[in-house]
This record gives C-alpha cells, sequence and structure tokens, in this order.
C-alpha cells in the first residue's frame, strides 16, 4: 500500500486501541464534585422509576481490558498489522503455508518415492499402496467420479472396461497428471434440426437398438461426412481424441434417443483437471495404480 | 393537543405483536431446514424448498422481521418513556411499521423464487434494499426527533445504544448494498473480489455487532432494571462500555476472512479489535447482571426476569466465545464448521431471543392496559422450553462442530487425510438430530407465547397512558 494508506492504517488502529485506553483511565479517575461510589447518580428517568448509581468498574474486569490491549500492542509489533510493517517475525501466511508444505514434503515425501519406484501394475496389486491410493481417491476424486468410483452424469466409471483415453496404466497415470479436454461441438447450425434427428437415430441403432430404419439411414451418410473423423466410420470411437466408442452401452451424458439428440445438436465439453503441481507425480504414481487396480482382472 | 399528552402505545403494539407471529415464521422455517438436514428428502426436490433458498429465508426472517420488530416495538416504548414525550410522528411511525413489513413479505416472496443478491444477511435486490433504506431513515427521523423533543435533560443510556445501532445499521446496510442493477431482479455488488468479501464481513459482522448487540443492549438497559426495580449497578461502566463496544465493533469483520486472500494485516487488525471487544461486551452483562443483583428473590416467582437473567448469560458466553473463535489458531480449527453456527445461535436464540421474549411480555399488558399476561404457567412452559431448547442447540453444534474441525485434519501416517469430506457428513446426524430437536422446543415455547399473546389481547383496547408533565 502506498505510505499514506500505511500512516492511515496505523494512525487509525493504534488511535482506536489508545482511545480505549485513555477512556478506561478517564472514566476510573475520581474528581471532586463527584457522586460517591455506590450512591445514585442525580438523573432520573421513567418518572423517577429509572436510576443509575456511581459504582466503580470492577478492578478485574479493568485487568482484563487492560490485559487485550497490551497483547495486542505486542502482537502488533511482531506480526503484520500496522501497514506496510512486517512485524519481528517477518510472518506472512504464505510463508506459513510453504513451510508447512515443505514439513509435509519432508516427512512423508519418502514414502511416496518408494512406491514411485515400482511400476503401476505391480502396485496395483499392493493392498498397503491400494489403501493410500483409496485414501487420496476420496478426497481428490470421488467429488466427481463417486465414492465408489461409479461415475455420474458427465462424469466417467472408473471402475469398468471402457476408457475414453484408454486404459493402460500409463495413459491412465497421463490423465490424472496432465488432465483432458474433450471437445464435442455442437452441430445444429451445420446439419439442422432434421440432421440432428437423423445422426441420432442412426446413433441409436449402432448399439443394436432400433430407430426408424429411414431416418438411420440418412443419418449414417451425415455420420460419415460429419462425425466418422473422430467417433470413426463404425463408430467405434478414438482414445487418442477422447472420443467415445457409440456401439456399446456406456453412455457419458445419457444414452436415450432425447439425451443423444442434444449431445448432438448443442455439443459437450468434458474436463479433467490435471493434478501434476496439485499432487505431485509421485502421488498421482500410487492413485494410477488404485484406479488401474478397480478394473483390473 | 389531546394526543401530544398521551404516549403512542399502538406503534408498539402493532411491532410487539409482529415480533411474536414473525418469530414463529422465522423459527418454522428454521426447524424445517434443520430437519432437511437430517432428511434430505424434506427438500422435495422442488426449487423453492431446496434448503439453499429456505436458509436465507430463515435467518432474514428471525434477524429481522423477529428481531426487528422487537427493536422497533422496544425503541418506541423506550424513547418515549425515558424521554417523557410522545413520538416525533405518529404518521412516520406508522409508515416504519407498514414500510417494515413489506419488507418482510416481499423477502418472502422473492427469496424462495431464488432472487438474492448473494450476500450473506443481505440477500435482498436492489429495489428492496432502497426500501429498507428509507424505512430505516424515517425510522431515524423518529426516533431522533423524539430524543430532540424530550422533556428530560440527559439522555437515558438505553437510548444510547439504540441511537448507535440505527445509525450504524443504516450506513452498513447502504454500503454493503451498493449495487449495479441489471434487472428489476438482478444486480451486481460495486464491489470486487476481496474487497467485496471484506465490505461484506464489515457488514455481516456488524450486523452481529449493531443490530444484534447494540440494539438489544438498550432494550437490556431499560428491560433489566424495570423488571427488577433496581438501580442501573454503574453509570460510570456504561460509559465506558458503550464508547469501546462501538469503536471496536466496527473492526472485527476480518476474523470471517481468516487465512484467505485478504491481506495479512487486516486479518491480524480483525483478530485483535476481537480480542479488545471481550471487555466491553462483558462490560453490558456485569452491569446487567449486578443489577439483578438484590433481586434474586424475585427470579423464583417473576418468569420474565428469569427469560432477563438468561439472556445476560447466553450474552456473556456468546461474547466470550466469539473472541476466542477469532484467535486464528482457533479459527483454524472452528472456521467452516458448525460450531459458527452453534456460536450464531447462542447469542441469537440466547441472548437476542430471551431478551426479546422477557421484553414483549413486559409490553404486552401495558400496551392493552392490563395488568399481566393472560397465563403464568405458560410464561414458565416458555421459559423451560426455550431453556432446553437453546442448550440442547449449541451442545449439539459445539460437538458437531469440533468433531468437523478434528476430521477434516486428521491425517495418517502418510500424510493422506483420515477422512473424506462425507464421512465427517454423516457422522454429523445425530447432532444434526439433536440441534432439529432443540430448535423444535424452542418454537414450542414461542407458540405458547402466541396463544398467551391472543388470550391477553382479545377483546381489548391498546391503553392510554398519559405523559407526566413534570420532568
Amino acid at each position: 500500500m502506498n505510505s499514506f494508506l500505511h500512516w492511515f492504517v496505523i494512525v487509525l488502529t493504534l488511535g482506536n486501541i489508545f482511545a480505549c485506553w485513555w477512556l478506561i483511565r478517564f472514566a476510573a479517575k475520581k474528581r471532586p464534585g463527584d457522586v460517591p461510589d455506590g450512591e445514585k447518580m442525580t438523573h432520573s428517568w421513567d418518572e423517577g422509576t429509572l436510576v443509575e448509581l456511581n459504582n466503580p468498574m470492577p478492578g478485574w474486569w479493568l485487568g482484563m481490558f487492560y490485559a487485550t490491549i497490551i497483547f495486542s500492542l505486542i502482537y502488533l509489533v511482531l506480526y503484520p498489522g500496522l501497514g506496510n510493517f512486517k512485524g519481528v517475525f517477518n510472518w506472512t501466511q504464505t510463508s506459513q503455508y510453504e513451510k508447512e508444505m515443505a514439513d509435509a514434503k519432508e516427512t512423508y515425501g519418502p514414502i511416496f518415492a518408494k512406491y514411485a519406484q515400482q511400476d503401476i501394475v505391480t502396485l496395483s496389486k499392493d493392498a498397503q499402496a491400494n489403501a493410500i491410493g483409496q485414501r487420496l481417491y476420496v478426497n481428490y476424486c470421488s467429488t466427481c467420479h463417486g465414492s465408489d468410483a461409479g461415475g455420474a452424469p458427465g462424469f466417467p466409471s472408473l471402475k469398468d472396461k471402457d476408457w475414453l483415453w484408454g486404459g493402460s496404466p500409463e495413459m491412465i497415470q497421463k490423465t490424472i497428471l496432465d488432465g483432458r479436454q474433450a471437445v464435442m461441438p455442437g452441430w445444429k447450425a451445420v446439419i439442422g434440426d432434421d440432421g440432428v434427428n437423423k445422426v441420432a437415430a442412426y446413433v441409436v441403432s449402432l448399439g443394436g437398438r432400433s430407430a426408424n430404419p429411414a431416418q438411420a439411414t440418412a443419418g449414417k451418410a451425415l455420420f460419415e461426412t460429419n462425425c466418422a473423423a473422430c467417433h470413426m466410420p463404425a463408430g467405434t470411437g478414438n482414445p487418442a481424441l477422447g472420443a467415445p466408442n457409440l456401439t456399446d452401452k456406456i453412455w457419458l451424458y445419457g444414452g436415450s434417443l432425447g439425451a443423444i439428440k442434444k449431445t448432438i445438436a448443442n455439443g459437450r465439453n468434458g474436463i479433467m483437471p490435471p493434478h501434476r503441481d496439485f499432487l505431485g507425480e509421485d502421488k498421482v504414481h500410487l492413485l494410477a495404480a488404485y484406479i488401474y487396480s478397480l478394473s483390473a482382472e | 393537543m389531546e394526543l401530544q399528552s398521551t404516549y403512542n402505545l399502538k406503534i408498539v403494539k402493532q411491532f410487539a405483536i409482529m415480533t411474536v407471529i414473525w418469530g414463529i415464521v422465522g423459527m418454522t422455517v428454521g426447524v424445517f431446514i434443520a430437519a432437511q438436514l437430517v432428511w434430505p428428502e424434506l427438500n422435495f426436490d422442488l426449487p423453492w424448498t431446496t434448503y439453499s433458498r429456505l436458509r436465507p429465508l430463515h435467518t432474514n426472517a428471525v434477524i429481522f422481521a423477529f428481531g426487528g420488530s422487537a427493536l422497533f416495538a422496544t425503541s418506541y416504548y423506550v424513547v418515549q418513556r425515558t424521554c417523557q414525550v410522545r413520538l416525533f410522528s405518529d404518521g412516520l411511525a406508522s409508515f416504519t411499521f407498514w414500510g417494515w413489513n413489506l419488507v418482510i413479505v416481499l423477502a418472502a416472496i422473492t427469496l424462495p423464487m431464488g432472487i438474492t443478491s448473494s450476500k450473506e444477511y443481505a440477500e435482498l435486490e436492489w429495489p428492496i434494499d432502497i426500501l429498507i433504506a428509507v424505512v430505516w431513515v424515517v425510522y431515524g427521523i423518529v426516533f431522533f426527533g423524539t430524543i430532540v423533543k424530550r422533556k428530560v435533560k440527559h439522555i437515558y443510556v438505553a437510548n444510547w445504544f439504540y441511537g448507535a445501532f440505527i445509525i450504524t445499521v443504516a450506513i452498513l446496510h447502504i454500503v454493503n448494498s451498493a449495487a449495479v442493477p441489471v434487472t428489476l431482479t438482478k444486480s451486481y455488488s460495486a464491489y470486487a473480489g476481496a474487497m467485496d468479501a471484506m465490505i461484506q464481513w464489515w457488514y455481516g459482522h456488524n450486523a452481529v455487532g449493531f443490530f444484534l448487540t447494540a440494539g438489544f443492549l438498550g432494550m437490556m438497559y431499560y428491560f433489566v432494571p424495570k423488571q427488577a426495580g433496581r438501580p442501573v449497578y454503574s453509570y460510570r461502566l456504561s460509559v465506558v462500555h458503550f464508547w469501546a463496544l462501538i469503536s471496536t465493533y466496527i473492526w472485527a469483520g476480518p476474523h470471517h476472512l481468516h487465512y484467505t486472500a485478504l491481506p495479512d494485516w487486516t486479518q491480524t487488525v480483525g483478530m485483535l479489535f476481537s480480542l479488545v471487544l471481550l471487555a466491553p461486551s462483558w462490560g453490558g452483562m456485569i452491569n446487567g447482571i449486578m443489577t439483578l443483583s438484590g433481586a434474586w428473590d424475585k427470579l423464583r416467582t417473576d418468569p420474565i426476569l428469569r427469560f432477563l437473567l438468561v439472556s445476560l448469560s447466553f450474552y456473556g458466553m456468546s461474547t466470550f466465545e466469539g473472541p476466542m473463535m477469532a484467535i486464528k489458531t482457533v479459527n483454524a480449527l472452528s472456521h467452516y464448521t458448525d460450531w459458527t453456527v452453534g456460536h450464531v445461535h447462542s447469542g441469537a436464540l440466547g441472548w437476542v431471543g430471551f431478551v426479546s421474549i422477557g421484553a414483549i411480555y413486559f409490553l404486552l399488558p401495558r400496551v392493552v392496559g392490563k395488568a399481566e399476561m393472560y397465563s403464568k404457567k405458560l410464561m414458565e412452559f416458555h421459559f423451560w422450553t426455550a431453556t432446553l431448547g437453546v442448550v440442547l442447540y449449541i451442545t449439539a453444534m459445539w460437538i458437531a462442530g469440533i468433531m468437523q474441525g478434528l476430521m477434516w485434519r486428521a491425517v495418517n501416517d502418510d500424510g493422506t487425510l483420515t477422512y473424506s469430506f462425507v464421512e465427517s457428513l454423516s457422522a454429523m446426524y445425530p447432532y444434526y438430530f439433536v440441534r432439529f430437536l432443540g430448535g423444535a422446543l424452542y418454537l414450542a415455547g414461542m407458540v405458547s407465547m402466541a396463544y398467551n399473546m391472543w388470550k391477553t389481547i382479545q377483546g381489548s383496547k391498546t391503553a392510554v397512558e398519559s405523559i407526566p408533565q413534570t420532568a
């Protein structure tokens, strides 16, 4: 802050604290002509039914008041509070956070570093490693993917064998480390409502379900022109792009005709955030092993 | 000027009745949302009945409708009696009654509809905010107009507190509600980021400090000595704790934002002034309790006095708890937990609720020209249900809050968190049930009060009290 604000804060803060100090001292002082202690003050209200005594302030209470004031003044010398003055301890909440994080890394880092030496497939069979992995999972992943890893609409299940971005240990690890961004564009403006209906009918038929044959046939042509680039000509998907397989029974955003139409018309954006900086590579390594274990035989 | 020789008790009666009615409404919503936390099915999968929309309705209804009506009723009564004049303007006073109740009705409509500014305790959108500002300024005119034309030389201590409350709440409301309107039902705050958060909690904490503390201390300073028939213990103490309280409270807001994007210096200053606030707060408690001392025998027979004594006890406890929770290391455990909810309710149900209930029991027979309430037995019933209700409520929330704080920070040997968030949530069920029970008991007491009130005022007319012409 600039030097005006710096001094403004100092003057106001110390001013108010010392004003409290002055107030107690001023009020505690006895003056000639005062009503004696414990006697009634001369004024009264409400037809004389409300009067006040001139009792002194309790000593223990004054002591407590002074104690909080003195504590505050000492604290302001030690910690940041008076404008730009950093305090004798040079403490900041950022430095406290960094120190705690560094301490934690020193204490717990070796545990995770040891596991990081082993490959993911081996770790996925290690009960102890999986116990740690599960604890990491419930705290960092369950919000979206569910406590049982069963997923939720828009958030894939992690315990089936269907993988949008590949289910090898390396791919799972990469997904967690760097995140993924899946973009399904909206097609309404390109192929129109009629086109959306036709492609939807074709997509429904891909999984072996019944669909309006005329629409599905018309949809097939549109699919091959517009969709096959990502979802492949047979609709089997492409893990390199995170484009889902449309021939199975797994639907990230719902498999009803209506939901499929909505997906085609408006598109979808699937975002898995990266965890490399947040959790660090060693923890992600364990986490990947746990996730891998969920669907591994 | 026939009218000028009597007190305006009609406005006092109107606000006193609405205190009880809005109290029941606000607390019913509170008990309902407490039940939702135990049985989520009660959200009914309808947008209007979800917890997130009803919670602000509950807080607005109990703070501003119940608490606000109690403050209007008592301040209008106290300022007349202690200034020995009729209110500055009957018409303007009546405007505050209808205006304030219109605000409450609009809140009860817009909040369940999801219309909100999203600022805590200031959720109402800008057109209602403007109405509040107008009503509040008129309230100030009536109150201070009455002070100006007083027939008594000294201004009684209760009026200092009511006055500070009225002025500060006007400033807090206008500054915090400053917004850029987009449509009739949508606006954006005039502030951004950490600044917006700071303004919000400067407002939020002083809604506690000035609305729920200074105003109710004004109430305490009149009804405690009146009901006890004892002089106020210490004039000197009242002067010191008044000035210290109002000057330090205004700094305390940052303790709501410890360990956030708020600069370190602001957090420090907020914490320290919260600590310094302990003594000024206790000054009010000491003055109230020492005023009651010497009238202990009356506690056995007088339920009103008992309400007032218990309110002071909860005031003392909450104002000790508050500064403790403002200390960063304690806050690191208590923040974001139900401990905060328990703290607020020990203040709101214990202090604000009890002192208001005591004051309204004092006022109701007087504004209809009766000697006492219809049933003392029901007042006893009210006292015990309310006391048991508060104790259950805050005990449950203490346990719940400390448990949450400890569960969230527990780590295993490998440094991973011991509990997931959901585990800490499912551990809360028994305590949420006890909280629901406590709230239901407190509400039951309020319902008995409404019946007692109805039987007391049934078939009566507003009392006429002439103003003594000698000062």
